[in-house]
């Protein structure tokens, strides 16, 4: 079973148009993949260097649909980082854009099309692949880790049709394009609308740009997504004030909207007969988990709502006993078919078979009121997230003590603000920001340095972090 | 400071770029002039200057010489 398969059927109807005024329909969705097919030869590890382009698409739902096995990154990542994954992964193939494509070193180029090459390295590997294993994504990407998930054609048909359903996706929907396609939210909302047989609306252009609106006005644009920080800029440059009369749907997800932002929105989309739905998910469920039904969004406000159809929560007390009692904070873990099969941290790895079985530990924290409602409350593990994206704390530190030798940092922090301790001298400070920004690409507003004589360490040379933030 | 000075210094530290490079330089033409870049660029400029930008003229604000032209708009002449 290939993924997309009945999608055949939707002939010469619109898959996708971007803002050039380009036009691909599911019918060269599927001579693209023959294409591909006849260059990659089946089951095999591709990289992709993504961006929200007509190639960049083709190049994904044809490694889907065909069995090759892509990583998503995206296009900017630093030369550094996707080295380290190449002499991690082997991968056989990289698919990037002309832009880019000084990043593919060692390769010979074996197609090239729709702006994109496809790049054949000459190192030769054999990578054996789990049968059922259909896409990786990395964990936190910006911090370099080679930690994937592992996602299945099972999760990723699941995850979709359990959102065609929530959302009450069909095929007349035209989603438009405010989410990297390397980023398991932006991947949903392609994956849930191919299914469909809409029509995607894809932009590079972003929402503080006129022609992003132009673009949504004349394609007339149905929905789109959101992290966050994006419903912080709509908010600032005055989304609220505009008239977008076919935008029915707006979904928000990669982290906890504040209450007043989760009001606001919510009062407008009432006002003016649209949907605000926040939900919940992690790339380690193929995206979804949960959703607050958009009739609920004001009575439930700063709620994450409850699990999407086919999946269930419950919560964990400290000893992994299930909490029944309502109001009481948990372990938040979630059961479906949606969850991934595993991590992968090198090559061998990909061989692995489903190791979590349905089963996830989000390593958030939450609580769930009487009428069944989740609430998000804290997290148990060293993450924090900045502007959607997940980083793992411990892996900033990592990339750090290996950069700067024989000093010592502590990163903590909240979302959207992350805090790096160190025992530099004042005068390096500056430099180890520039370093962070070369090598993650996250804005510097959103980090602080600071420096302390010490990190406080317990007697098993353990960092204290309670001590310090 | 002049307001150039200070339209410049905003620049160089919100969207970590050097004096010289000012010039030319556009909207996404650089990794750090995304849409974050830019909004604190915009909120940065708002508060030195204690003007509000209007929505039409943030999505204006395309390049180094055309925010010149915005400010202009609010009284503040570079």
């Amino acid at each position: 079973m290939y993924l997309f398969q009945n999608e055949k059927s939707y002939g010469d109807r619109l898959l996708a148009e971007d803002d050039c005024g380009n036009k691909v329909s599911y019918e060269d969705l599927d001579s693209f993949a023959e294409e591909l097919y006849g260059h990659t030869r089946g089951k095999t590890l591709i990289f992709i260097l993504c961006e929200n382009t007509i190639g960049s698409l083709m190049g994904y739902l044809g490694c889907l649909k065909t069995g090759v096995v892509p990583l998503m990154l995206e296009k900017q990542i630093n030369q550094e980082l996707l080295d380290r994954l190449i002499n991690e992964y082997h991968p056989t193939f990289l698919y990037v854009p002309r832009d880019s494509l000084l990043k593919a070193k060692e390769c010979e180029i074996v197609w090239e099309t729709k702006g994109y090459y496809l790049c054949q390295r000459r190192e030769k590997q054999s990578t054996s692949l789990y049968g059922e294993l259909a896409l990786l994504l990395t964990t936190s990407g910006s911090t370099g880790s080679p930690k994937l998930v592992r996602q299945s054609k099972g999760n990723m048909e699941a995850n979709a049709e359990s959102i065609c359903n929530y959302l009450n996706i069909h095929e007349k929907e035209r989603p438009v394009t405010t989410l990297p396609m390397n980023y398991t939210y932006g991947l949903s909302i392609i994956n849930s609308h191919v299914k469909k047989g809409a029509a995607l609306l894809l932009t590079t252009k972003s929402m503080v740009e006129q022609p992003f609106w132009d673009f949504v006005r004349e394609k007339r644009a149905t929905s789109f997504g959101g992290v966050p920080y994006t419903y912080q800029v709509l908010k600032r440059i005055g989304f609220l004030e505009m008239n977008l009369p076919d935008l029915k749907i707006m979904t928000q997800a990669g982290g906890k909207l504040s209450l007043n932002l989760h009001k606001e929105f919510a009062s407008y989309a009432k006002d003016r007969g649209k949907q605000f739905v926040v939900m919940y998910g992690q790339t380690e469920a193929t995206a979804r988990m949960g959703y607050l039904p958009a009739s609920k969004a004001i009575e439930r406000c700063g709620s994450m709502g409850i699990a999407i159809p086919g999946g269930r929560f419950w919560l964990e007390d400290d000893k992994n006993e299930e909490i029944t009692e309502p109001e009481i904070q948990g372990e938040l873990v979630y059961q479906g078919e949606n969850v991934a099969l595993g991590y992968a941290c090198c090559l061998d790895d990909l061989i692995k078979e489903d190791e979590w079985k349905g089963v996830l530990h989000t390593g958030d924290m939450a609580k769930r009121d009487s009428d069944g409602y989740y609430y998000i409350t804290g997290r148990k593990k060293r993450f924090i997230k900045l502007f959607g994206n997940r980083v793992n704390l411990d892996e900033v530190e990592r990339l750090l003590k290996d950069q700067f030798e024989g000093v010592d940092f502590a990163c903590a922090g909240r979302d959207d603000s992350l805090k790096i301790y160190t025992d530099m001298r004042q005068e390096g400070l500056l430099k180890i920001l520039d370093y962070f920004y070369e090598m993650t690409g996250i804005n510097s507003r959103a980090v602080q340095i600071q420096h302390l004589d010490k990190i406080p360490k317990n007697e098993a040379g353990k960092t204290l972090y309670s001590e310090i933030d | 400071m002049t307001n150039l000075e200070i339209y410049n210094r905003m620049f160089i530290r919100d969207l970590r770029v050097k004096e010289e490079d000012l010039p030319g330089l556009k909207y996404r033409g650089i990794r750090t002039w995304d849409s974050l870049g830019h909004m604190d660029l915009i909120a940065d400029l708002e508060e030195k200057y204690d003007i509000h930008i209007s929505t039409s003229d943030v999505m204006n604000f395309s390049s180094y010489e055309k925010g010149m032209e915005v400010l202009a708009k609010y009284g503040v002449i570079i």
